[in-house]
């Protein structure tokens, strides 16, 4: 018994779930955040694990920029997180509702 | 048997990690937890040779991102539980029907990639880190300096974003002077809306 590439992409999957819902459950825009983190998280780890099985770095290298992504992602949200933070005491989702069309 | 029992250890643990990320109501449990849980996702990069990604990650993510996130953290009151409003019962129905969707796309894509050919093989003879840089210097160079600068921007923008009106020093104040400055911030903050 060996490990295959199902049992990395279902684990992948599990992982990718959880990150969904933490996306639907929550409504604080920080535990948004952590939600995408977990996300882009698990497609890494489908990446990683597709590149050792096909035997092809193309997985690893889309790997590496999802992290660039994800660390340039967090710099910007965390700058705008911290602006709204202090002009409404909040950062819960519902105060952004301003844009009603 | 080695692969197999980390594997599942390493599956449990993160699982466990992510989801405790999801379910708790405290900021601070979520933000040790998520860093817990990128810490055992490096194993899983190791389990599968590639050594380099697994020291990005932990480097990256636990060392940067999540030292980002503690230090943003200060700006927010964390202490309190996270007070959330319920969601809407109709959205979470439709999003369950996305994600059910795109479960059915992860396993049919090995099928649909099963006799695909091999771009930048894996040369065992070179090693992980010295594959690696070989394919991002030749293969990958525009993405890799593209990226360069949308880090840079992000960091100019980050500083920008964050560091409006910081040019006064709460630690050199004293008490009475730093009431006073949360007072008018706050009154500004409702000028504003």
């Amino acid at each position: 018994m060996s490990i295959t590439l199902n049992d990395y992409l279902i684990l992948s999957t599990i992982i990718f779930m959880i990150g969904m819902y933490g996306a639907m459950r929550r409504t604080n825009l920080l535990m948004l955040f952590f939600s995408t983190e977990i996300m882009l998280n698990a497609v890494n780890i489908g990446m990683a694990a597709i590149s050792k099985f096909h035997g092809d770095l193309t997985g690893q290298m889309f790997a590496f920029f999802i992290i660039a992504i994800a660390a340039s992602e967090v710099a910007i949200g965390l700058g705008l997180l911290i602006l709204w933070f202090k002009r409404n005491n909040s950062i819960d989702l519902d105060t952004l509702q301003s844009m009603k069309g | 048997m080695f692969e197999v029992v980390a594997f599942y250890l390493f599956a449990f643990l993160t699982i466990a990690m992510f989801s405790v990320t999801v379910i708790t109501k405290n900021a601070l449990y979520a933000l040790s937890s998520l860093a817990a849980g990128m810490i055992f996702i490096s194993a899983f990069f190791f389990l599968l040779n590639a050594d380099f990604l697994g020291a990005v990650q932990i480097v990256v993510y636990t060392g940067a991102v999540m030292a980002l996130y503690a230090f943003g953290m200060m700006f927010f009151d964390s202490i309190n539980d996270i007070k959330e409003t319920p969601t809407n019962a109709r959205l979470t129905f439709m999003l369950t029907g996305i994600i059910a969707i795109i479960v059915v796309m992860i396993f049919i894509a090995p099928v649909i990639g099963a006799n695909a050919t091999a771009h930048y093989p894996i040369h065992e003879a070179y090693g992980n880190t010295q594959d690696i840089g070989v394919v991002l210097f030749t293969k990958y160079l525009v993405p890799f300096e593209v990226a360069a600068v949308m880090l840079l921007v992000a960091m100019i923008g980050g500083i920008i974003l964050a560091g409006k009106k910081m040019d006064a020093s709460i630690t050199q104040m004293s008490e009475e002077e730093v009431d006073d400055h949360h007072h008018t911030d706050s009154e500004i903050a409702k000028d504003i809306k």
